[in-house]
């Protein structure tokens, strides 16, 4: 059932077609990171804001995704343009989300600490804030790497230029090895996608893995429980 | 080292807006003063506004009238983050940075102070130490990785990193098992021995006030001060039915555990040593409205009692004359410790004695009682 010999003699292609969407995903996870945590650093002590800026988000997220290419394709052509901007528009509303409550993420005698010890608002945004905000904002990473590289499939539609793996789906439907090729290799992007951003987490985060560990550190008998 | 500084409130009142007065929470017209090197404890139900007044002082929260006096300084008019930087603050949940190490959460004051790297090692070690925690095994673990008594031990530690004239602790114990509680109390009295800031302390615990406190202010809803004193002034005469219902029923015993034995006037006993003449025992002793003659050793350490009908009419002293001795005690023992004492054994006087076990002096039940019934008014 499927054409190995296609397969082989497509490797250089299929390995193209697989960096474009890696590409494509990146600029938009990059672009996307950028305008939420600027946005979010703005309007996560003013809940109002945020409330129309995460609402207007949500309802642009219900709109297919699929629609909002045509649209814009309308606006500025078969370019990348037209691809990046929904892209960065989807990752934005993960992003803006995870991000500030990543922020809020804070506990409040975390908070108070750092105050009554006298940290200016800005050091306690950089110094406390901001490094407790780091699993949310990874997490919310993961989601939006997944969600992009599946969304990226469907860019095929603005020309066949683009769409990374999604090339291979729709260039001839009936031919099962080409759309396996474009279906699966999607599917490994985004699980090591996934994986990659779970490792990272685990690394800038040291102090979130100790805490998950405690079992094994409180039956340490080197540890004293003396209070 | 910082020299401590006295911590004043003068007519200070804190409303919050949009609220009846009596809101919890808020303070009225509250005048203190906490003299430099003393433990004050704020203490009260909750809503009685002592963590407000508390909060006041390094301005997490801000006074609606009057002020607040560091030294001699108006809090309002000095920069808020200078202010807080020179004032070590404690609270109940700690507020550890879970992202820090042990050591870098300890120095975080020195660290925004712009101390070397190496002095602020130096100084996290020590501080580690002076709490009780070996700084090799605790330096580069993180807050999760500590048990409630640890973590506030490093709460304490961090809070003095930057050497503060002035501490302010919110229910620091509030959180941790009663047993853990009552050492980090011993170890904080210790420590304060030594270090003798001043301190700010709140608590709902009037056990803990009494036992933490030089000075004790008791609130009561509202944000009144109820009474202003030390602890055995206001177990003795509270100034209100407040305050004697808030301080217990059993205020009298715990005015007992407040008092030492080196606070009464020792009554003295009848000695003798072994070898002394016992006729001229004999005559002391049936003299004496005890009736009973201690033999001591050469160094006046004490042997045991000899009732004075027991003492033979001629001859001398020998040391197998002597029966029971009595509880020993000494000039820190207290006088709820010397009651329990005396209520335990067969003779109904405690011998007072000093580091080298000579004897100083006798305690009764009826010395206690007497005691307790004069101070009290």
């Amino acid at each position: 059932m499927i054409d190995w010999g296609w397969i082989v003699d497509h490797l250089g292609a299929i390995a193209g077609k697989a960096g474009q969407h890696i590409e494509l995903t990146a600029i938009a996870l990059a672009v996307g990171f950028a305008l939420s945590f600027a946005l979010a650093l703005w309007a996560f002590r003013r809940p109002r804001i945020y409330f129309v800026v995460a609402g207007l988000g949500s309802v642009f997220y219900t709109i297919p995704s699929v629609a909002v290419f045509a649209v814009f394709i309308v606006i500025s052509g078969p370019s990348l343009l037209t691809i990046e901007i929904p892209l960065v528009m989807y990752t934005f509303v993960i992003y803006i989300r995870n991000i500030v409550a990543g922020l809020n993420a804070t506990p409040p005698d975390v908070a108070e600490a750092a105050d009554g010890m006298g940290l200016t608002p800005r050091q306690r945004l950089i110094q406390v804030e901001l490094p407790l905000a780091v699993p949310l904002i990874v997490a919310g990473t993961r989601l939006a790497s997944v969600s992009t590289i599946g969304l990226v499939t469907i860019t095929v539609l603005v020309g066949v230029a683009f769409g990374g793996l999604g090339f291979f789906i729709t260039e001839r439907p009936f031919f099962p090895t080409e759309v396996l090729v474009g279906a699966l290799g999607s599917v490994l992007l985004a699980v090591g996608a996934d994986l990659l951003f779970a490792r990272l987490q685990q690394r800038l985060t040291p102090w979130a893995r100790v805490a998950s560990a405690i079992e094994p550190i409180s039956a340490n008998p080197a540890r004293s429980d003396a209070g | 080292m910082s020299t401590a500084e006295r911590v004043a409130f003068e007519h200070v009142t804190k409303r919050y807006p949009g609220t009846a007065a009596g809101r919890g929470g808020a303070v009225e017209d509250l005048s203190l003063e906490v003299p430099a090197g003393k433990i004050c404890v704020l203490v009260g139900p909750s809503g009685c506004g002592k963590t407000t007044s508390l909060k006041m002082v390094n301005r997490l929260v801000e006074p609606t009238l009057g002020s607040i006096l560091v030294g001699d300084v108006d809090v309002m008019t000095r920069d808020v983050i200078e202010l807080r930087r020179g004032i070590g603050y404690v609270i109940q949940q700690v507020g550890l940075f879970p992202h820090q190490t042990i050591a870098e959460n300890v120095v975080t004051v020195p660290r925004l102070m712009g101390w070397t790297k190496g002095r602020q090692s130096e100084r996290a070690e020590d501080l580690l130490g002076l709490v009780g925690l070996d700084p090799a095994t605790y330096r580069d673990r993180y807050p999760s990785q500590l048990s409630g008594g640890e973590r506030q031990r490093v709460g304490v530690a961090r809070a003095l990193a930057a050497d503060p004239p002035i501490l302010l602790m919110d229910e620091p114990f509030g959180a941790v098992d009663p047993i853990v509680r009552e050492r980090l109390q011993n170890e904080l009295l210790r420590l304060q021995e030594d270090l003798a800031k001043t301190i700010l302390f709140v608590t709902h615990d009037i056990d803990e006030a009494i036992k933490m406190g030089d000075l004790v202010a008791v609130m009561q809803v509202g944000g009144h001060l109820a009474q202003f004193g030390p602890p055995a002034e206001i177990l003795a005469n509270p100034a209100s039915d407040f305050v004697a219902r808030f301080v217990g029923a059993d205020r009298g015993l715990k005015r007992l555990s407040l008092t030492r034995v080196g606070d009464l006037s020792l009554q003295p006993p009848v000695t003798a040593a072994p070898g002394d003449d016992a006729a001229e025992a004999r005559r002391r002793a049936t003299a004496d409205p005890f009736r009973y003659l201690l033999l001591v050793d050469a160094g006046r350490r004490p042997i045991g009692w000899i009732d004075e009908r027991e003492i033979p009419t001629d001859g001398r002293l020998t040391e197998t004359m002597a029966s029971p001795m009595s509880p020993l005690m000494n000039r820190r023992t207290t006088l709820k410790d010397a009651l329990s004492m005396l209520l335990d054994a067969d003779v109904q006087a405690g011998i007072v004695v000093d580091r080298a076990g000579a004897v100083l002096g006798l305690v009764t039940a009826d010395m206690i009682a007497d005691w307790m019934r004069d101070t009290a008014r």
